[in-house]
């Protein structure tokens, strides 16, 4: 488009150029113009904010795109409302948008038109988009999930509830996910218009000592799982001598089930090349690198993208904003290894290596190539930018006394609302997954939450009320970690979820240190033989003393919390191992080789779909008509249970 | 596998990102794309420009996820083994997958180099779990909710359009 943007010079007053950066060029942008006084240059700015609220035309229809939304099928809505718009001549203004997390609404679309209420709509098909849109052009939003806000103007607004009514959206505080679902994540122009980049210049503006002191009484504490204080690593970074350091942004999310990095990634990522900068500006570094998984695509394009763009009008490169400050980014595709988001591990994967190493010398005094390196998660790196950009002391205001601010979780599993929600630290769990998620679904009861994916462990359901911080959660079992929080419910084992876990630590162990190598094969064989109800109350000894073993003496913290998931589940569940081994039973009826599937024949109809459908041919018919399972032949996939129409078989 | 025509690939592969060892991850990760897996010959030939041990190219091809030595079938099968995937199932939709398709242990490709099966980690889509993704030429197609029955829907769907890409070659 050859219209005039926020980025661009006003008139010819405006010197700005990314040769010779303007120092106030981003305030400027809002607040502006702040070396004239032209009445004509604010109106034009005033304008132009105006547009990316409501479109040039005074409607604006977003849709979400980022890669869960687009799994539900949000490219096929844009691509419906694209045709819906062109069709009917509307005039209207099409723009993507990110993720807002409310997973079990997508994919959904947002409908703002000056005047009326901006109305999300839940659950779009495409061949919804003509009667939505026709509905809210008419003035009425009775299908809308929910409202941002009222405006008292449009028919049947009291019947729909706003944003914030819903537990789900209303009880969590938007802090570093404000923008996820609002800007369009490929526009530097939304990003700045929406407040961003106020950091980076707030932070050039000051000594590389005040940053880090200003984030030092913020009191944040890195988001990625361990919680080391963030000012701490950067101070010593800062304070060695080197004329050359590095900042990496851990973008490496590997931990089933946490997805809250690959959301902020997709729906804000100038934020967290904001907040890179900034950490380099801290240290003294003039070269940054943002390590991405290479499972999501998306969140690596979108990133190099948002560099591309942060270099094209000079917030990164040569004297960021007048200040001298020269700073580069290059993303960094991974290869895929869990262990890359060990520190060390993921240094010798942007060296071309593999696997970590012992530690200290920490990176921050040794690290990428030698040189004094910090690697903070991307997470972090976002709150790094609105503390600088709001001062510590909005920050601060939520949290408890030792762990300050707001975290994202990702819950999923057996709860009504999947989701990614940012709450303060210290929220109990049981406010999470009952009242922001929802809870378990009807008729089912919850048995434990697993926290912090495969280093974390499980929490029973009566500990539900503790809070989530950093020091309850360790003391309780479990780890932060990410924030991935699965919600286990009485149809799963805990046998099995302890197996499934260290399953994956075994196949991900690098194999460099024996006790994480051979250690942890050897649990998982041991807990393989209790599933299949081979194990014996010997083992359960065994596996506690070995796990202990395994986390003291392994070399990096993958093999130093590897051991978690079986011990929680050892200290908490410890009645369902032994029902495993003394009666050879799963309670829960899941480890397939204690379990078989039975038609009941008084239930049965012999309409034969069980018959046709079991691919082991384990079924046979009864000379009364009916149908029996062959349990040596079942392979006890499942198949027939699905698919009864009568719910004629069942587990025994 | 003609040498001569790998070779000419691998440098020019080479050239344009760099003759270093910090790049050997992206350069691996671009020969894989031109070929789908990561030929002997092709490994062989990085080894010699950027005069790095075979042996340590091998360490790298084979410590990450993302590569494979093994030629894979025209479509790659993904089973997600995230957590959530598999409290609702995946792995029961593994090793149903794996006997419709006839593989036996230890093989990842059917015999008619249609289909590669392979776990996956997290897609980030944990509430469509359980989730399978089928990657080919051109192709990422991502399944939620997946039961025994869609898959059987799932392999007769992509079965017919492989067999109609094969004749076509």
């Amino acid at each position: 488009m050859s219209s005039w943007t926020l980025l661009d010079r006003c008139c010819n007053t405006c010197w700005h150029s990314i040769d010779y950066p303007c120092r106030n060029y981003i305030r400027c942008r809002i607040e502006g113009p702040l070396c004239h006084d032209v009445s004509e240059c604010r109106d034009k700015r005033l304008r132009r904010l105006k547009e990316i609220k409501y479109g040039k035309y005074g409607f604006k229809i977003k849709v979400p795109m980022a890669s869960c939304t687009i799994a539900a099928g949000s490219k096929e809505v844009y691509k419906a409302v694209i045709d819906e718009v062109k069709s009917r001549g509307i005039r209207a203004d099409i723009s993507i948008t990110g993720c807002m997390g409310l997973c079990f609404i997508d994919p959904w679309i947002e409908l703002i038109k000056e005047g009326m209420p901006p109305a999300i709509y839940a659950n779009v098909k495409p061949e919804d988009i003509p009667k939505i849109i026709n509905e809210y052009l008419n003035g009425s939003v009775s299908s809308a999930f929910a409202l941002r806000h009222r405006t008292g103007k449009a028919k049947d607004e009291d019947k729909v509830p706003l944003l914030e009514e819903i537990p789900a959206w209303g009880k969590q505080v938007r802090w570093v996910s404000r923008n996820c679902g609002i800007v369009n994540p490929e526009s530097l122009e939304e990003y700045i218009a929406y407040g961003g980049y106020r950091g980076l210049e707030r932070a050039l503006k000051m000594k590389p000592e005040e940053v880090i002191e200003e984030v030092k009484k913020a009191g944040l504490r890195g988001r990625g799982g361990a919680g080391f204080p963030t000012w701490l690593k950067w101070k010593i970074c800062r304070d060695q001598v080197s004329d050359v350091k590095y900042v990496i942004a851990n973008a490496d999310e590997g931990d089933p089930g946490a997805f809250m990095n690959r959301l902020l990634a997709e729906s804000d990522p100038f934020r967290i090349i904001e907040g890179l900068t900034i950490a380099a500006y801290a240290i003294g570094a003039k070269q940054g690198f943002i390590f991405v998984r290479v499972e999501k695509p998306l969140m690596a394009e979108r990133l190099s993208k948002a560099v591309e763009e942060a270099r094209k009008y000079g917030l990164l490169g040569d004297n960021i904003l007048g200040k001298g400050f020269s700073f580069n980014i290059e993303v960094i595709l991974s290869a895929g290894a869990f262990v890359c988001g060990e520190e060390t591990a993921m240094i010798a994967a942007i060296e071309g290596r593999t696997s970590p190493r012992q530690r200290p010398p920490y990176p921050a005094t040794k690290g990428l190539w030698g040189k004094p390196t910090i690697i903070n998660n991307v997470e972090t790196l976002a709150h790094v930018s609105l503390i600088l950009a709001e001062g510590w002391k909005e920050f601060a205001k939520y949290g408890t006394e030792k762990s300050k601010g707001t975290k994202m979780f990702c819950v999923t599993g057996a709860v009504k609302y999947t989701g990614a929600y940012e709450v303060p630290i210290g929220t109990t769990i049981k406010t999470l997954v009952e009242e922001i998620a929802g809870g378990v679904k009807e008729g089912r009861k919850i048995k434990a939450v697993q926290i912090g994916g495969p280093s974390g462990g499980c929490i029973p359901a009566d500990l539900l009320d503790i809070p989530i911080d950093y020091h309850t959660l360790q003391s309780a079992g479990a780890i932060m970690g990410s924030g991935g929080i699965v919600v286990i419910d009485d149809t799963s084992c805990m046998v099995d979820v302890a197996r499934y876990f260290t399953a994956f630590t075994v196949v991900e162990s690098c194999g460099k240190c024996i006790p994480c190598r051979v250690g942890m094969k050897i649990l998982y064989d041991i807990m393989t033989r209790i599933t299949e109800g081979k194990g014996t109350e010997e083992d359960l000894e065994i596996l506690e003393k070995l796990g202990n073993i395994v986390k003291n003496a392994s070399l990096c913290a993958l093999g130093g919390t590897a051991p978690n998931p079986i011990l929680s589940t050892l200290r908490y569940f410890k009645d369902e191992y032994l029902a495993h081994i003394r009666d050879k039973k799963c309670p829960a009826k899941v480890c397939r080789k204690l379990i078989e599937y039975v038609i009941d024949e008084s239930k049965c109809i012999g309409c034969g779909t069980c018959y046709r459908i079991c691919s082991a041919s384990a079924i046979t018919k009864t000379p009364q008509g009916k149908y029996r399972i062959d349990p040596k032949k079942c392979i006890r996939c499942g198949q027939c249970y699905s698919t009864c129409p009568v719910n004629a078989i069942y587990k025994r | 596998m003609d040498t001569t025509t790998s070779n000419v690939i691998v440098k020019r592969i080479v050239e344009n990102i760099g003759y270093d060892r910090r790049h050997l991850i992206r350069i691996l990760q671009e020969i894989q794309r031109e070929y789908g897996y990561l030929p002997r010959e092709t490994l062989e030939e990085v080894s010699r420009i950027l005069h790095i041990p075979l042996s340590d190219v091998l360490t790298v091809a084979t410590f990450y996820h993302q590569f494979t030595l093994e030629s894979p079938g025209l479509f790659t099968i993904w089973v997600c083994m995230g957590t959530a995937c598999h409290l609702k199932g995946n792995a029961e939709n593994y090793d149903y997958l794996r006997t419709i398709l006839g593989l036996k242990e230890g093989e990842k490709t059917t015999k008619d180099k249609l289909f590669t099966v392979e776990k996956a980690r997290c897609f980030g889509c944990c509430s469509l779990a359980p989730v399978i993704v089928v990657t080919g030429p051109g192709i990422r197609d991502l399944y939620g909710y997946v039961t025994p029955r869609d898959i059987n829907k799932i392999i007769a769907k992509y079965r017919s359009l492989g067999l109609k890409k094969l004749k076509e070659r």
